[in-house]
């Protein structure tokens, strides 16, 4: 099979594996790499997914969200919980999914010691959530779209931590509610991997069904990596998976699989196998590490869960929960780009985090849609309140946004003071800066600081004769014809009035004032 | 005091008959409870229907239950002293389902059917003995102790639940709890002459069952008669939201079913359940009660339930299955038994290796192997069609008539050793009993006479789900117009 569509928005109608080797990612000049996703993400539910301790276990003593079904104590049962099946269903209607009419919990049998009963609580031949996609970007503009073969729930396990030869088990995460999702292997370089995992954690935060926060564990990513020859893929053949586990970012994610294609290409150019093995990411030496060896399958012995009926789910439900779903980013950006006119690079980062989206248009709200004024407030956002979130707050995590003192309306305010030019731009950035940190109107700033516009134009013209007096030799240099000079004597008067000039105004007088010097001269 | 009661010793009265009593103030809670803590006293070297008795606990909740009385509370069991099988955890008392590797466990909760007896005013007496994790149909599975039938000491009470049901026969309890996964609550009944009754699967909640196979498992009372076992199912049957399989339907009040009336009622007889290898005295006691019943108004039809002898076979793939997984949390760790070996493997494999009899590990090897890859499709998914098949014939059979008559257990008492040996032999002991646990229907054990050796002889009646009212009804109006259920067995030593 030859490929005949390049991986744009036009291939998604057939999404497959072979898209074109024009655009595909290689390795050693021929390897393509074939990656399959499966992602765990924590719910945000109050309950764990079958007991009724609190979900919310983040820093608290250890066994401390605990009881009888999550200890797995003789004769407790499970009931599934409502609100973890709610945005399960949620999420496979944001990833395109078909929501199962029947969906059944099945035991998965293995002993461990973070695992109380003996057995996961999990869904395994009628997931909830099936067959779905979620749409990419790719660096050439177009699309991608990476099918979801499942998303089901099932229930985390506990925590075991080894110290001095013995281990510990806190069973404060065991039956925590945990989404698994699981994407065909359409992924076909780590950038897409990346872009993936992005636009997959931009969705749930969307939906806020989950933190996305990969170090607290919230958010869990194993790659399955292969590689194979386009030969290969013409006979319809995959080559030797190897999955990759202890991945804490998205780019580690990146670099395990750009590391672990390099390393596979290597073997099978060298004429070697590559083996059915599980590798563990290396963080600090940026490779992969071998964990354990796969030489016979791991037999779950999977049976449906008989302490929980199946779960019917009627169309009247998906319907009252698609109701629940909130502007997805995708048409969310669209819309800022068609209806407001937004560049798209404005729209992409303002629609990456929901909180920032939410601000943006409570911003758009109070200052107005007239053309320009939304990029103008985007500019403003991404720009400066960005560059201040960053270094005031803690990392780079936008969603801080919705924790400072400002309020999107003030933000407004303050772009109406430039506009209306009771303020230069510039005296508007330290306000701003002001304004994040303490949450006060922009005009009691200005009128406590003193920072409004100088306008009168004697207080300008004074300004303009002391700094041409106090330099001379500047002057001489510009009536000699370096007139890019007046730049500098730009920016000495604008000193002279501590900045609040108004810059307009003051460059008029300026060049006048230089032009009959001039001619005087 | 009625005629009857001044000559029946206290611990002998139905829970009715105390409840009049108590009622009327001829006797106390704690006057009641004394007596019962006597009889125990008296016979229980010999019965050894008890795991543990709660006797002070049982004494306090008497005085409390007289107490409450006097200030003129009304419970629907308060004041009656009760036994309840091991396999239902109790808070504070040791739970060890009969095994070793829960030795010392004390539960932090209570079942909701033991807490809705307690909540209803029952005074709990103790733990009864059950075969290890409820299986068994002797009793000589229980790591700890074999019961006796009161009828016979040589003989087994029948099991699991044969705690329970010697107990009650014996007057170490006016009433019992058990529970019945393939039989468990109507086997020793018939076993032991009392009545036992396996309510409809999600009747009643299992929340605190430790479960053996979850898919079949439910908690029935066993009694003395046919009335006590309706006062005890209106307490303990309902929806609770801890349990995900209990019902939501309303519980009736059941004791309104028995009016004694079965005249127009139609009762189906399988003749798959009168075939070789049945004592040939179960047969005729059993046909005999249908002719009975007949003789009072009933319409007797044949019936056919053509994948009756299927029942077994898928039994013992389904149960097996599920307790495989059921009794992986036996690991050592958090409760129970622990071998304390150095490593987690070993711990896993000695713990498991000395807490476990060998009726267990058979069981879980089994479910193990029928649920592996390769196999899983020809064991344990062929057997739940199977089972599929076997419930649309009561479902069949349900549309002709209206209860079921059988013989609840194909013999007699056998003797204590005769089949503990051979597991197959103690297999066949289910075989009448399996399919209503398959099916998830009900069905109650009625004594319905005795063999040559005096040993008690169980009718079995099957209702539909949810059809506990006809089955109460048909059994207490077989019950009233007959005796059986008046004989007690001959106690070891002199009752007190
Ligand atoms: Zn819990």
């Amino acid at each position: 099979m030859s490929a005949t569509s390049s991986a744009t928005s036009k291939a998604v109608d057939s999404p497959s594996s072979s898209s074109s080797p024009a655009s595909t990612y290689l390795v050693l000049g021929k390897y393509e790499v074939v990656v399959g996703m499966e992602v765990h993400a924590q719910l945000l539910t109050r309950s764990k997914m079958f007991c009724r301790c609190s979900a919310d276990y983040q820093g608290a003593p250890p066994n401390s969200h605990t009881c009888p079904v999550c200890l797995g104590m003789p004769g407790a049962l499970p009931v599934a919980n409502r609100a973890a099946v709610e945005a399960t269903i949620k999420t496979g209607l944001a990833l395109n999914c078909r929501i199962a009419e029947t969906a059944v919990f099945a035991r998965k049998n293995y002993h461990y010691p973070d695992l109380p009963k003996g057995y996961q609580i999990s869904q395994y031949e009628l997931p909830l959530c099936l067959d779905g996609w979620v749409a990419i970007d790719l660096p050439d503009g177009g699309s991608k779209r990476i099918r979801i073969r499942r998303a089901h729930l099932e229930e985390d396990t506990g925590k075991t931590t080894h110290v001095d030869g013995y281990s510990l088990v806190d069973l404060n995460r065991a039956g925590v509610p945990l989404m698994e999702i699981v994407t065909e292997a359409d992924i076909a370089s780590p950038d897409e991997a990346y872009a993936f995992l992005t636009k997959l954690r931009t969705l749930l935060r969307y939906l806020g069904v989950n933190s996305g926060d990969m170090e607290k564990g919230a958010m869990r990513c194993e790659p399955n990596i292969s590689v194979r020859t386009p030969e290969m893929r013409e006979r319809g053949e995959y080559g030797v998976k190897v999955e990759v586990k202890n991945l804490n970012s998205f780019r580690s994610v990146r670099n395990a699989i750009a590391y672990e294609a390099q390393r596979q290409a290597q073997i099978l150019e060298q004429g070697g196998q590559v083996e059915q093995v599980n590798m563990g990411w290396d963080e600090q030496n940026q490779r992969t590490v071998l964990q354990r060896t796969k030489e016979s399958a791991e037999d779950y012995r999977y049976f449906p869960e008989p302490d929980i009926p199946p779960l019917r789910v009627e169309e009247p439900w998906i319907q009252a929960i698609r109701a629940t779903l909130p502007e997805l980013p995708d048409a969310k950006r669209a819309r800022y780009q068609e209806e407001w006119g937004l560049r798209r690079a404005e729209a992409e980062i303002l629609t990456s985090e929901k909180r920032v989206a939410d601000f943006f248009e409570a911003a758009v709200a109070a200052y107005g849609t007239a053309k320009g004024k939304p990029q103008r407030l985007a500019n403003w956002i991404t720009g400066e309140l960005f560059r201040l979130l960053y270094a005031e707050g803690q990392g780079q995590d936008l969603r801080q946004i919705a924790g400072i003192p400002m309020k999107p309306e003030q933000l407004a305010q303050l772009l109406r003071l430039v506009d209306e030019r009771v303020i230069n731009p510039n005296t508007a950035k330290k306000v701003l800066e002001r304004m994040v940190r303490t949450g006060e109107n922009p005009q009691a700033i200005v009128e406590a600081e003193g920072l409004a516009m100088v306008s009168d134009t004697a207080q300008i013209d004074a300004a303009i004769d002391q700094v041409l007096a106090a330099h001379p030799e500047e002057l001489a240099r510009y009536r000699a014809g370096e007139t890019k000079l007046l730049g500098f004597f730009m920016g000495q008067v604008m000193r002279a009035l501590k900045g609040k000039a108004d810059p307009g105004l003051a460059r008029q007088r300026l060049q006048e004032k230089l032009q009959s010097e001039a001619s005087s001269g | 005091m009625t005629e009857s009661q001044t000559h029946t010793p206290l611990p002998d009265l139905t829970i009715h008959q105390a409840l009049a009593g108590l009622e009327r103030g001829d006797l106390t809670a704690v006057e009641l409870t004394q007596a019962v803590l006597a009889r125990i006293q008296a016979v229980e070297d010999q019965i050894q229907a008890y795991l543990r008795v709660t006797a002070e606990q049982a004494l306090a909740q008497a005085e409390e239950a007289d107490r409450r009385r006097q200030q003129g509370e009304r419970a629907p069991l308060l004041g009656i002293p009760l036994a309840i099988k091991d396999v239902l955890v109790t808070e504070g008392v040791e739970t060890t389902c009969g095994s070793k590797i829960l030795q010392g466990f004390i539960p932090p909760y209570t079942a909701t059917a033991v807490a809705r007896l307690e909540e209803a005013g029952a005074i709990l007496l103790g733990k009864t003995n059950t075969d290890e994790f409820a299986m068994g149909s002797s009793t000589e599975n229980s790591a700890y102790q074999t019961t006796r039938n009161p009828w016979d000491l040589e003989r087994v009470p029948g099991g699991s639940s044969g705690g329970s049901a010697a107990a009650v026969a014996a007057g170490e309890a006016l009433g019992a709890l058990g529970t019945d996964t393939g039989g468990s609550v109507r086997q020793p009944a018939a076993l032991c002459g009392v009545v036992g009754l396996k309510p409809s699967y999600g009747r009643v909640s299992r929340y605190g069952l430790v479960a053996y196979g979850s898919s079949l498992d439910q908690i029935g009372p066993i009694t003395q008669d046919v009335r006590d076992a309706a006062l005890l199912l209106n307490v303990i049957a309902g929806h609770d939201p801890l349990d995900g399989t209990s019902l939501p339907e309303p519980v009736p009040d059941y004791t309104a079913a028995l009016t004694g009336e079965v005249k127009g009622l139609r009762i189906g007889l399988p003749e798959e359940y009168f075939v070789a290898g049945i004592q040939p005295e179960v047969e005729a006691a059993v046909r005999a009660a249908v002719a009975h019943l007949e003789s009072l108004g009933a319409e007797v039809l044949p019936i056919s339930l053509p994948n009756t002898d299927k029942a077994l076979p898928v039994y013992y793939l389904i149960a097996p299955a599920e307790a495989s997984a059921n009794l992986a949390r036996y690991d050592g760790i958090r409760f129970g038994y622990s071998a304390g070996a150095e490593n987690l493997f070993d711990n896993y494999r000695l713990t498991r290796g000395q807490g476990f009899g060998p009726e267990v590990k058979r069981r879980i090897m089994l479910g193990t192997y029928a649920l592996s890859a390769g196999y899983y499709d020809a064991y344990y998914l062929k057997a739940q069609q199977v089972r599929t098949l076997i419930r649309e014939d009561f479902q069949r059979a349900f549309q002709q008539v209206d209860v079921i008559a059988a013989p609840t257990s194909p013999t007699t008492a056998f003797r204590i050793g005769e089949k503990i040996d051979d597991p197959l032999a103690m297999i066949l002991t289910d075989i009448f009993t399996t399919s209503a646990n398959l099916a998830g229907i009900c069905a109650i054990s009625v004594p319905c006479g005795f063999d040559s050796q005096g040993l008690p002889i169980g009718l079995q009646l099957l209702g539909p789900a949810l059809g506990e009212e006809a089955i109460l009804r048909v059994a207490h109006a077989y019950e009233q117009s007959t005796d059986w259920h008046k004989r007690r067995a001959q106690l070891p030593t002199s009752a007190s």
